[in-house]
This record gives structure tokens, sequence and C-alpha cells, in this order.
């Protein structure tokens, strides 16, 4: 039991289902999953199907964050993807073009890939803080997505593209599919091979990472256009679902409920370990939040004072000064920073 | 922080007074700034007819004074090396508190400090939480953000208009200078501020303490020094200058509202480091942010004159303003080791 | 120098979680003398001084200044009270300009404002006191390193002149500076200061101190006039002679086989870094133990580092299997087949975070590259044997490292290069802080490798363990090879040896 307890991701996936269960309450079809149409329908499959941006946005942030970095930019990714791939289905003669959708998709993606590099090489080869590096592009990008719609909000009507957001296979909504097989790719591709240990050794130690022989910089890029694919994907997966390329709402604040999840799911910002399984489950908590208060009737304004809440309660637990503070009543002798038991 | 390998060079007086004729290093950032900003300026009264009129310029400021001041709290916190993510929440709470406590009733002279205590305590309670519990900067100030955010939401998620006498007649008066030429009592209260900022930094023992912890705190508290006293003040005064910034806001919109200053905090960010303070700390001056308002806000007008360029091209322009200088930075540090 | 001491320490013991840090340890200082503390690494210098200035409690023992009993909270306290420290690191905040440093935190001030022409008049004042001519308004990071250790004492001096601590103010300093920091030093005896100097530099001690205190592992060996010891007996009162209990276990003399190889592995000519090593001259071959020994600071680990691409030299050149290189990264010199493991294992060594068996594959696993992981099975395989091999406790691959012991951690450490099977293996300080058994363990097993044709290069501040294992003998002294020793049949003593750190061709 206590082994259970002590799981890191045990309080978070308790307090998920406290969100859900709480929801019974208040609309007490809520735990009822039908099937119509070879569709699955009920409010779990839609807690599911809004935590998928989300969700890719958290994945991708939890390799930068691994690294000892933090990458603000990825709402920005997502909204300058959602432009570009409605931009060209909007161009195309036909937008129901299964090739033409494809096409698009495939720009939006390399267009990621070359922004999560030039993010990376900020960081890694010119050596700016992860924060201001990326925030470069956080605020660059947004105007860059809402230059290519011309300020506009670009309507499609693709019915390959909604499949993206809104279609379903197998009785399964498609985007809760595509975050179930990213995120399955690259729990493989980290796990599997040496990447996850090598970006793990790269944030807990810079120093001993490099005299054991690592070389810190692909691994860095690497983990930043992870982010910004993600992110891309994320904004293929608003865009389809509202079935436009809005600059201004897409991915708007979205980095900042990435940063969290990520934190929930038990990823220290200092970087070192990390937990895909923590971050995806902090952001289905996420966007769990945001449904409960709805059904429950509270005003969506508490969501934010219950995120504030949220993080001051983790940051507090995971401060190594505030569990002394509790927990330890005896005031040891004063001790500098520079103190260390000599080896 | 000081490279121990680097070849020791022997010092003379003269090779000492040599070094001090040169250019202070730590000057050229915002000499950079000053000369962007004569550069936009130029651009300005060249492509555009009335740019040159004195107001366009003091517009600016009028425009902008509560970016001054909220920029100027957090030219303090970033000097210390941290960072303030709360201030545009702190800002619309600010309003929204205001207009709220005014459309009930409350007489404006026992708003006004009120509101501006509200600001000041969040900020002492994230200094306290930053310093004693070791939380970085980053997220305590987010959740500072997301409560101050979240509170004023729920208090009114609608925009709410102030009809107040005092608040209208701040909002309308106005300090003139000759015909067509003013400013606005904001502009003054935000002079006065940046004036006691850059006192404070300069010429106290408090202010140089700021930059003591942003170039070592390590070595500032085995100085002797009040690092955690400091530390503290600096998000008081931070969360103070929100608080400001959100009264001097409801002054120029006349309203309250919890979407107010959304992102204001990244343009106060932007302001700094283009203003030439460095983010890490222990380098910069107040006057430095000061133009960083100011390059904002000419940008803003410049794209108004333009009348054809749209906002978002502010944007873009801002974030290549940022990596220059963000790289200028680095380039002018790096040297420095 | 008859005067009563200003400053007495008795009895102090000081503990901390697994070691006595210090126990029972003496010191008194007058005023106007130089009181040089030496030791070794681990020896309890800065422990003595922690202790005395507040950041560490003492557990037991007393204090007097200027015969008052006392007892200080923390370094501002020490300061109020009339001691003031400067550090080996200068703890000065270089954007600020050298007035400011010198001044902050009790600026001459008018209601509260800063009078910036006094503060920039007096610190001129100050400076030139002690024969410094400086340009106070300028930022201290425009100043070399010396001067600014020399602010940093001015800074000490004014604000307290009664009790200077210097904590080894010389390691980045060249010949020219360190005289100027003794000029200084010899302004302030006359004026009454009394400077309590820790070095390990033994040519400075001689030039500047004038009684010293010898600690060895946490205890005191004795207090002298420096005229009263020759530099043979000081560094034999540091170093002990002596036998430890694995010496009585292990008396076998070194039967050192002269099987290395014919060409060296690895030629350094005239290799060097300022400021770390002066330039110098060796070979390793295969089969052979190079060890280095030489006092704390003499540049031991400097040396080592450039061999593996640590650091990078700007002097002098490499040459590998006979073919000049550039080790310009350690991945680089792992691709050559050298491996190193560092002193500093917690910062610099193991990844605290990671379990043992991600530790010890970390290397074999960064030189594979991150799409060729270590099959699980071999994995754990090899994690298996080095555990079993090495005594790693506890056995459990899958334990956090920094939950490990710091004999285990070191461990973990060697195990890491070890797997990666290299041609060179530079150990630095591999049996710090490891029990007797393990050490006996280690060394055998390094004589194992080396007979099995592996290069070794061995750090280490033990000198009998040095004189035990290697074939040849590199001596450092104050960031110089001074002298090499042919080791081979055991030839060589420690007598030997102290006597090449001691005396040493000419810095």
């Amino acid at each position: 039991m206590t082994t259970i307890v002590r799981h890191r991701l045990f309080w978070p996936a308790a307090v998920l289902v406290v969100l859900l269960v709480s929801n019974v309450f208040f609309s007490p079809r809520f735990f009822t999953i039908t099937l119509q149409d070879g569709h699955l329908y009920g409010s779990l499959i839609d807690v599911l199907r809004s935590a998928t941006p989300l969700a890719l946005v958290a994945l991708g942030m939890t390799m930068v964050i691994a690294t000892g970095g933090i990458d603000l930019s990825v709402g920005s990714v997502m909204a300058i993807s959602g432009a570009v791939s409605c931009l060209i289905i909007g161009d195309l003669s036909d937008q129901n073009s299964v090739g033409g959708v494809l096409l698009a998709v495939g720009a939006a993606i390399v267009l990621a890939l070359v922004l999560g590099v030039w993010n990376g090489v900020l960081v890694s080869v010119i050596g700016i803080q992860p924060i201001i590096a990326t925030l470069i592009l956080m605020v660059a990008g947004r105007g860059i997505a809402q230059l290519l719609t011309d300020g506009q909000i670009i309507n499609v009507e693709s019915a390959p593209f909604r499949v993206i957001g809104a279609g379903y296979a197998l009785a399964i909504p498609v985007s809760v599919i595509i975050v179930a097989v990213v995120v399955a790719v690259s729990v493989l591709l980290i796990r599997r091979s040496a990447l996850g240990v090598l970006v793990e050794a790269v944030g807990a130690s810079p120093t001993a990472s490099r005299l054991a022989g690592i070389r810190a910089r692909g691994l860095t890029i690497g983990a930043y256009v992870f982010a910004a694919v993600c992110a891309a994907i994320a904004g293929l997966i608003f865009a389809s679902n509202v079935r436009s390329a809005d600059s201004n709402a897409a991915g708007n604040l979205i980095e900042l409920d990435a940063i969290l999840a990520v934190v929930i799911g038990g990823t220290a910002l200092t970087g070192g370990r990390f937990s895909i399984a923590g971050s995806v489950l902090g952001a289905v908590l996420i966007s769990a939040l945001d449904i409960t208060t709805i059904t429950v009737g509270v005003p969506a304004e508490t969501t934010l004072l219950f995120k504030a809440v949220v993080v001051v309660i983790l940051c507090l637990s995971q401060s190594a000064a505030f569990r002394a503070a509790v927990f330890r009543r005896r005031r040891t002798a004063p001790v500098t920073p520079a103190a260390e038991v000599p080896a | 922080m000081i490279d121990v390998t680097a070849p020791p060079q022997p010092e003379t007086a003269a090779t000492a007074l040599r070094k001090r004729r040169g250019l202070d290093r730590r000057h050229i950032p915002v000499l950079a700034t000053l000369a962007l900003l004569a550069l936009m300026y130029g651009i300005g009264v060249g492509n555009y007819d009335n740019f040159s009129d004195t107001q366009v310029l003091l517009n600016v400021f009028v425009d902008n004074a509560f970016l001054l001041v909220v920029a100027a709290g957090m030219t303090f916190v970033i000097l210390t090396g941290g960072i303030d993510l709360s201030v545009g929440a702190v800002v619309a709470l600010t309003t929204v508190v205001a207009a709220t406590l005014l459309n009930a009733g409350w007489p404006a002279l026992v708003v006004l400090p009120l509101v501006l205590l509200i600001g000041t305590t969040l900020g002492l309670g994230m200094g306290v939480v930053i310093h004693y519990f070791k939380v970085e900067p980053f997220i305590a100030t987010l959740a500072g953000m997301f409560l101050a955010r979240g509170l004023s939401l729920l208090i009114n998620r609608n925009s709410i208009p102030i009809t107040d006498p005092f608040w209208t007649s701040m909002a309308q008066e106005r300090i003139r200078f000759g015909p067509g030429v003013f400013i606005s009592t904001s502009v003054v209260i935000a002079l006065v501020v940046l004036l006691a900022g850059a006192f404070v930094l300069a010429y106290t023992r408090f202010g140089r303490t700021v930059y003591a912890i942003g170039g070592s705190a390590d070595s500032a508290l085995l100085m002797g020094l009040p690092v955690g006293r400091t530390r503290i003040a600096v998000y008081t005064i931070s969360g103070f200058c929100s608080a400001l910034g959100g009264v001097l806001l409801s002054f120029y919109m006349l309203s309250g509202y919890s979407l107010h200053a959304q992102g204001m905090e990244l343009d106060a960010i932007a302001a700094v480091v283009i203003g030439g303070v460095i983010l890490t700390g222990g380098s910069g001056y107040l006057f430095g942010t000061v133009l960083g308002v100011l390059v904002l806000g000419l940008i803003q007008t410049i794209i108004t004159f333009q009348g054809t360029l749209s906002s978002w091209w502010t944007k873009i322009v801002i974030g290549i303003l940022l990596f220059a200088f963000i790289v200028l930075q680095r380039l002018v540090t790096r040297r420095n080791r | 120098m008859g005067d009563p001491p200003i400053l007495q320490m008795t009895g102090i013991r000081k503990a901390f979680p697994g070691v006595v840090a210090l126990d029972g340890v003496d010191f008194s200082l007058r005023p106007g003398e130089v009181h040089a503390l030496m030791g070794e690494n681990g020896a309890g210098k800065s422990t003595l001084i922690k202790v005395l200035t507040g950041v560490y409690g003492i557990d037991a023992g007393n204090i007097w200044l200027d015969g008052a009993p006392v007892r200080f909270g923390g370094p501002l306290q020490a300061q109020q009270a009339g001691i003031s420290t400067v550090y080996q690191e200068v703890n000065l905040c270089a954007n600020l300009s050298v007035a400011e440093n010198i001044f902050i935190g009790r600026e001459p001030r008018r209601f509260g404002k800063i009078r910036w022409s006094e503060m920039r008049r007096r610190s001129v004042e100050l400076l030139a006191g002690l024969d410094l001519h400086l340009d106070v308004a300028a930022p201290l990071s425009t100043y070399s390193l010396a001067i600014q250790q020399m602010v940093a004492i001015a800074r000490a001096v004014d604000v307290s002149a009664k009790v200077l601590i210097l904590d080894e103010p010389t390691s980045s300093l060249d010949a020219s500076e360190v005289e100027r920091l003794f000029e200084v030093m010899r302004r302030l005896k006359r004026d009454g200061v009394a400077i309590l100097f820790i070095s390990h530099f033994l040519d400075q001690i001689y030039a500047v101190a004038d009684r010293l205190t010898v600690l060895r592992n946490g205890t005191l060996i004795g207090e002298y006039p420096v005229a009263d010891l020759t530099p043979m007996q000081l560094v034999t009162k540091m170093i002990g002679k002596e036998l430890t209990v694995l010496e009585r276990l292990e008396q076998e003399p070194r039967t050192v086989t002269a099987d290395a190889a014919p060409e060296p592995f690895l030629e350094a000519q005239e290799l060097g870094r300022t400021g770390a090593i002066e330039p110098f001259s060796m070979a390793v071959r295969g089969g052979e133990i190079v060890g280095l020994a030489g006092l704390l600071g003499s540049g031991r680990t400097e040396l080592a580092r450039l061999l593996f691409g640590a650091d990078r030299p700007d002097h002098g050149s490499l040459k590998i299997d006979g073919k000049p290189t550039t080790l310009r990264t350690p991945r680089v010199a792992m691709n050559h087949g050298i491996a190193f493991s560092s002193e500093n294992r917690r910062t610099e060594g193991v990844v605290g975070e990671l379990s043992v068996r991600e530790n010890i594959v970390l290397a074999l696993q960064a030189s594979r590259g991150w799409s060729r992981p270590i099959p699980r099975r071999k994995q754990d395989e090899l994690v298996e044997r080095y555990i079993k091999t090495l005594g790693i406790r506890p056995a459990n691959p899958d334990v956090a490292v920094r939950n490990l012991s710091g004999g285990n951690q070191q461990k973990v450490l060697l195990a890491r290069w070890l797997i990666t099977e290299p041609r060179l293996l530079i150990v630095d300080e591999p049996t710090r802080g490891i029990d007797v058994g393990a050490k006996a363990e280690i060394q055998r097993l390094l004589v194992e490798l080396a007979d099995g044709g592996m290069a070794v290069l061995f750090v280490s501040a033990e000198l009998e363990e040095v004189l035990r294992l290697s074939h040849k003998i590199e001596v450092l002294r104050e960031r110089h090879l001074v002298e090499e020793l042919d080791n081979t049949g055991g030839g060589v003593d420690a007598d030997r040896v102290m006597q090449a750190i001691a005396s040493g061709a000419n810095a």
C-alpha cells in the first residue's frame, strides 16, 4: 500500500479521480458512455478529447524541461502550424483532396522542425537562457502567425482535415488516437534507445555528463525540435476542431498549462528525471478540471484560482526548505550555501 | 563568476586610467538602445507628416505611463536576477477591485491606498515564498499570476466602467505646456516613480545591494549584505508598481476588467531587455528601461501612422529587437569574463 | 611578539555524520604575526575556519577573542567582532566598482543618501595604504584576479582590523602578484593585524609566515615557529609516515615488471594551461602505472584533466600512438580510449539522481551514441559483475546513486570507466574515502589492469599508495612537474619523493 501511495503519480491520479467522481453528483450520467453511429460518446470521452492538444504540448515540454530548459513558444508554434495548414488547404482547388491535406500537414510539421532548431540553437550554441530564447519566438511567432493569416480567421471546409480533430476511427476519436500513437512512439523511442537516460543525465548534471562523454548539444536541440513538432500537431488538432486558423486563440496561454501539467506529473523544473506518463496525466487532470467546473456549475473563473492553489501546493511540497520548516521544529545551526560535509 | 584560469594582467595606474577613458562596457547596451530610439524616431520623422510634432513623442508617454511604472518594478526584480510573471495579473486585479469598490460607493481616497496595499502584499508574499522556501521565481510568480488573474475573474468577469469623479478627473486632467502640447497626470506620477526608483538604485545602500545580489548572491551573503530582506523587498516593490500601474491603467481606460493587461508582463520584460538590463542580473539602468518602453511605444506609433501596417508587425519587430538585444547582451557579458 | 594571543581556540571538536572533521584541535593567533595553517585535503583546515566564523557550530571546545569567550552565529557576526575572511575565490561582486566593493554595506551616507565622492576618496586612501593605485570607479571586473584579491583584502582589513583570515589567497596568482600580496601582508603585520594564512605552497609559507600549525586527519600535529622546521620535516608532518593498517596488511614491495609496451601510448610535449599547470612533458605506456605525487594544489588534477580533454591546453602538444592529436572534448578522448575518473565525484562524477546501473553504463552508452542502446541483458551482466568486483553496497543496481556512501559512489564511478575498457585509465583520488578492504581491492585491480596492458595514470594524495603501485612517479610541486622518478623494482622510497616535493627544481 505504501508503495502505491508513495508513487509520485498517486496524488495527481487521486485528484483526477476525485474530480471525475464529483462530476457524477451534478451530472448523473457523467460516466455513461454510449455508442452511436459507431462513435463513442460521453463526458469522459469529452475530457479525453479536450485534453489532446494540451497532452501533446505537455509531452514536448517534458523533454525540454528534462534537459533543464523551458519552452514558452509552444503556443505560437501551434498558431503558426494552424495558419500554415489552413492557408494551404484554403488555396487548394479541392479542399477535400487528401493529398492536399497531407501536404498542408507536412508543411506545418516541417516548419515546426525549423522553429525547433531555431530555439535549440539559441539555447545550446549561442548559450541564451531558455526562458529568454523561447520568449523571442513566443512574441515574434504569434506575430508571424497573424501575418500569415493577414489578421483574419481563415475558414476551411475540408472533410479530410476535419478528421484530425473531430473524426472517429474504431469508435475512438481520432485526436485521442493521434495522441496515443505519438505518446507511444515517443515513449518507445525515448526509453528503448538511450535518449531517455542521456537526456536525464544532461539535465541532472551537465558537468558530470560532459565528463562522461555525452554531447549535450544535439540532445538539447533535439528536445526543442520535439517540443515544436508536438506543438505543431496540437495546432493541427485545434485548427481542425474549429475548422479554421485563428492566430489569436490558437494555443493562447497553453505554455503555462503545459508547464503546470509537467510539474504535476512529477518532472522537476530543474531537469533530470522526467515522466511522460505523468505529464499526460497532468494534462488530463487540467482538462478534467476545466470540464468539472462547467458541470458542477462553478464559475469558470475558479479554474484559475484552483490552478494557482495547485501550483502553490506543488511548489511548496517540492521545496525542501518548506518541508523542513513545517515538519521539523528544531532549528539546526545556520549553514551557508558553501558549507559541505568534507568528502 | 570569475574565470579563475584567465591569464592575470599586470596592472599599472596607467593601464587603469586607459581603461577608464574607453567606453565603460556596462554602458554599451543602453547606448545601443538610445541609438535605436534615435534611429526609429528618425525613420518616423522622415516617413510621415506630423511625426515631428512634440505631442507625438509626448503621447508615447501618455499612452504608456502604466507600462513605465510596471517596467520600473520589473527592473528591480530583474536586477537581482529574478523575474516577475505576475505583473499583468496584478494590474488587472487592481483595476477590477478598484472598479468594484468604487461602484459600491467606497470613497476614492480609501480605494486608492487599499488597492495599492493589495498589490504590495501579493508581491511581499511572493518574495517570501521565493526567499524562504527557495521556490524558483518563475514558478512562484506564475502562481501569483494565476492567483491574481483568478481572483479578478472571480470578482467580476465583465468589464466594469468607472464613473467615480476623482477617477474621471484624473483621466481627463491635462497638464498643458502650450497649444496642443500636453501630458496627463499619470505621466507625472510615472516620472516621479522613475526618478525615485533611479535615486534608490544609485544612491541608497538598498539599491546597491540589489546590484550586488544580481552580481553574485553568494558573495553578497559572505560580505554580510542583507540578501534575504533585499530580495523580498524587490518583489514587494514590483507588486507595488504593478498595483500603481493598475491604478494608472484604470485612469486611462476608466474601467476595471479582468482581461486587462493580458501579456503585460511580457511587454515589461521586453522593455527591460531592450533597455539593456541584463537578465542574469547585476547590470543595467532604470533609464534603460524607460528607453525600452519608449522603443515599444514608438513602434506602436509608427504602425499607427503607417495606417496600413497591421498590429502583428509590432510583435514581429519586438521579437527581432529582443533577439538583437539578447545576442548583444550575450556578447557583452561574454567578454567581461 | 610576546603579546598575548588575540585569538585562542582550544579543544575544538566538530563531527559530521560519519566523519570527525576536527578532534580536539587547539589554535592560537598573536597580533602582528602571520600564522600558517597547514594540512592536506580533509585535514580540517577549512572546517576550523568555518567553525571560527560561525558557519558551523562546535560540538566541543572554546574560542576566545581578545580575552573574551565568543561563539559566532555566522560570518556577519564574526566580521562585526573583528574577524574578516578573504576566500580563495574572490567573493566580491565584480559587476560593482572597486570603491563599492570595499564599502558596500557600510557606505558613507548623509540622510540615507550615499556620498559617492567621499566613498571614492576613502577607497583611494585605503588602497594607497596597501600600495595599490586603482581607478576606484571602474568595475571590479576590469581588473585582474590578483588585484581583485587585494581589493578583497582591503575590504576585509577596513571592516575589521583585528584578525584577517586568508584562505588560500595565492592559488590563482603568479609570482609577482604573490610578492605583492606578501608586501601587503607585511604592512598589515606592522600595523598589528593578526593574519591566519592557509596555504599549501611551501615556498610561500617560508617566505611570509612566522609560526605554523599542522593538522592531519582532523587532529593537531603541532604548532611550530617556521624557523624551527625544515621543509622536509614539514612535509613529513603533513603527510605522515606511520604505516597505515593497509600497509601492514600488504607489505609486499612492488615487484614491478618491466613489461610495459615499447612505444608510449600517450606523449605530452610541453603541454600546459596558463594558471593551471606549467608546460610539462611526459609519456605513458601501455602496461605501465604512472603515479602523480605532490601536495594539494600542485596541479595533479589539472594535469590529468588536460590529458582527458576536460580542459584545453594553451601550450604544447599531445601525441597518441605517435600521431599528433587534439583532445577537443572528453568524448574525443574517449574515442581514443582514454578514461578519466574525477576526484570530485559528487559534482563531476556520478549523476546523483540516476541509478547505479545508469551511472555505470553512462560513459559506455555515451560513446555508442543515443541510437545504439546497450541491450538490457548485457547491462545487467556488466553491472552485476562490477558490483561484485568492486563490492558496491547496497548491491542493488536500481538504487539512486545519491543514496550511496561516498566510498561506494567512488566505486560506481570507477566501474563506469572500467566498463569502457580504455587503453589509458586516469584515476584521480580513486581511494579517497574508501574503507581499507576496498582500497586494497582497487589497488589490486589497477595492478591487474596494467598487467593486462592498460596504461594507468594514478593520482593520489597518499604517497604510500603511489609508491606501492607506480612504475614511474611524476613529482609535482606548485604547478610544475619537477621530477620523474623510476620506481621499477621499488627503487624509490617516501623520503626521496618528499625531498623532491620539498626542495624541487626552481619553481
